[in-house]
């Protein structure tokens, strides 16, 4: 029986590894558009850097805008990676004309380097072409019933989230425990560095990326593992045993993207950028599990609001978060580590 | 007293050796070296001694020096056995053994993962916690050992076992005396490759060790979350030390297998 598990397992994971590979392509996205009317741009090739998870919806979205009238003559190269690392590749001089990334400081380390136009985020979408929210992500059927952040640091209960130190995306979830926190204990920050405290002592497992961290919990480890929506949508695509709750309090994940100053056809670039925000571009990130920003654009999949959302800016924005919650050197997080380490030897 | 004299033959060969070594390893190690010592050797100094780095490298030394100690036994077992015994399937075993160079790390991290993870199909979880560091070692430097020693023991000389059989001396004699100073060679520079390439390793840890700062993380993801988090000096700094510690070990190795060559 054993046996016959384990080749199983190893089955699945040869099929996920197969399934990233191939990202999706050959289904047809060409009828969601109906084509914008626009006289064809000049033939160029966009080169497109963006974080790995949205792997799916880029590979649509592009085929839907080579689709158009206006993007006949455009084609695309595409490089997919951790953000951080992206970000960093482009920093040192990677070609890209189109950059899109999962949290803002990334963004902000090319805009410091001249790369892209500090007015990037200038547009009526503060320069974000989706949302997501923080989600908990349980086991068929929420055995363990988990429904409240208070649930997560209840004694017996495991939690798997990456490690904020060597994921950027991570961030994201340590800021929703701290903002609902912070929130729920009428405005205290003192509250928030508590929740977090609590809440790591019941992390088991910090793996070094969020899509790793999704690997070890569809593995078997933990019982509830934070991440984004879309993440979540993504593993039950896949056909993972794994439900979803949405929390009544919890942050909003907003993933920003850039045509950059370097790039050699700005105005096919521009107008790449431009068509994400179509309701047609819109329609393949909602299917995809991402919120779109655009109103009115529906997929097939429920977005509910939670109740307390709240964003990022709520807490003086990335710029100062970062410093003060995820600096290696001394920071919020940083003590939290160090403190549960030690007293775990 | 006149330099020797060089011909022209010699001096090419040195010319492209040297060359290619420079671009391809002094260099990079050297600017490494030189990131690491930017900001002056205070700020050198914090980066390794954090509590997290120096967790990190203790874990990593120790752990790679137990998967160097096991791979000299069990290499070197393993390669008498594909040398000196007959058995089925014995070609396929000896193929086998070079698949761990082949698999990329970061499948070899899922592979073990999958086996030794929660609800482990054999029963065994050592996912997330310091042995499962130690297997995902062992499972990637399996082949050093194998595979320096493997061709020595082919070469040798039965015929001094032999000789030493003829004159009474046991098996376990035979092979401390006679087989054993042979092999010591090639069993250290198997067991130095071993290590260097364990204190380094990063796919094959990062799924099965979870990442967990003070226990399980190895320096190399110690040092990728310094580079995440933009603090690519401390990253260099850690790195240093790793280079600092192997060269420390392969000279060590180097100096103690001349020593037991003497003895022997």
């Amino acid at each position: 029986m054993s046996l016959s598990r384990s080749r199983k397992l190893v089955g699945l994971f040869l099929a996920l590894v197969t399934v990233a590979a191939c990202g999706g392509s050959g289904e047809d996205t060409k009828s969601a558009n109906a084509g914008n009317g626009a006289p064809a741009l000049p033939g160029a090739q966009l080169g497109l850097v963006a974080y790995s998870t949205p792997q799916e919806a880029y590979d649509k979205i592009t085929d839907a805008f080579s689709a158009t009238s206006e993007g006949s003559k455009i084609t695309f190269t595409k490089s997919y990676g951790a953000s951080g690392e992206q970000s960093r590749a482009v920093e040192s001089g990677l070609a890209a004309d189109y950059v899109a990334f999962s949290l803002e400081p990334d963004m902000t380390r090319l805009v410091k380097k001249d790369l892209v136009a500090p007015e990037w985020n200038a547009n009526p979408y503060k320069g974000m072409v989706t949302d997501s929210v923080v989600v908990f992500v349980t086991r068929k059927g929420n055995p363990k019933n988990i429904k409240t952040w208070a649930d997560l640091t209840k004694p017996g209960v495991e939690v798997v989230t990456p490690n904020p130190f060597t994921s950027g995306g991570a961030r994201w979830n340590v800021m929703a425990g701290f903002g609902q926190a912070v929130n729920a204990g009428g405005g205290s920050e003192q509250a928030g560095v508590d929740y977090l405290k609590s809440l790591f002592r019941n992390v088991s497992v910090q793996d070094d990326s969020a899509r790793k961290s999704l690997q070890t919990f569809t593995s078997g480890k933990g019982d509830v593992l934070l991440a984004y929506e879309n993440e979540a949508i993504f593993a039950q695509q896949k056909n993972q045993p794994i439900d979803y709750v949405v929390p009544e309090s919890t942050i909003l994940i907003e993933n920003p993207a850039a045509v950059t100053r370097t790039t050699k056809s700005p105005a096919q670039a521009e107008a790449f950028l431009k068509y994400l925000y179509e309701p047609a571009a819109q329609k393949i990130f909602a299917e995809n599990g991402y919120r779109p920003v655009v109103p009115g654009v529906t997929g097939p999949y429920k977005f509910p609001t939670p109740s307390g959302l709240f964003k990022i800016d709520d807490f003086g924005g990335w710029t100062a978060v970062s410093k003060k919650f995820f600096d290696p050197a001394g920071s919020i997080m940083a003590d939290i580590q160090r403190g549960n380490g030690i007293s775990v030897g | 007293m006149p330099l020797p004299r060089v011909d022209k033959g010699t001096a090419l060969g040195v010319g492209v050796t040297v060359l290619w070594l420079s671009l391809l390893v002094l260099i990079p190690l050297g600017a490494v070296a030189w990131r690491a010592g930017e900001n002056g050797m205070g700020d050198f100094w914090d980066a390794v001694t954090t509590p997290e780095a120096a967790a990190a490298i203790k874990l990593t030394v120790a752990a790679s020096a137990v998967v160097a100690i096991v791979n000299v036994v069990m290499g070197t077992l393993i390669a008498w056995v594909l040398v000196r015994d007959d058995f089925p399937g014995k070609g396929f075993v000896d193929a086998m053994i070079d698949l761990p160079f082949a698999l990329p790390t970061i499948v070899a991290g899922l592979v073990l993962l999958a086996i030794y993870g929660a609800n482990s199909p054999l029963g065994i979880e050592l996912a997330y916690t310091q042995a499962g560091v130690v297997v995902a070692l062992l499972f990637v430097t399996l082949p050093f050992v194998v595979r320096t020693v493997q061709p020595v023991l082919q070469e040798l000389d039965k015929e001094m076992e032999e000789a030493a059989a003829s004159l009474g001396a046991s098996n376990f004699a035979i092979f401390r005396r006679v087989v054993l100073p042979n092999l010591i060679p090639a069993i250290f520079a198997g067991t130095a490759l071993a290590f260097a390439r364990a204190i380094s390793e990063f796919g094959a840890t990062v799924l099965i060790s979870g990442n967990l700062p003070f226990k399980t993380q190895v320096a190399a993801v110690h040092i990728f979350g310094q580079i995440e988090t933009d603090n690519t000096t401390g990253a260099a700094a850690v790195a240093t030390v790793l280079l600092f510690i192997a060269l420390l070990v392969l000279l060590a190795l180097d100096l103690l297998q001349r020593w037991v060559a003497r003895r022997a």
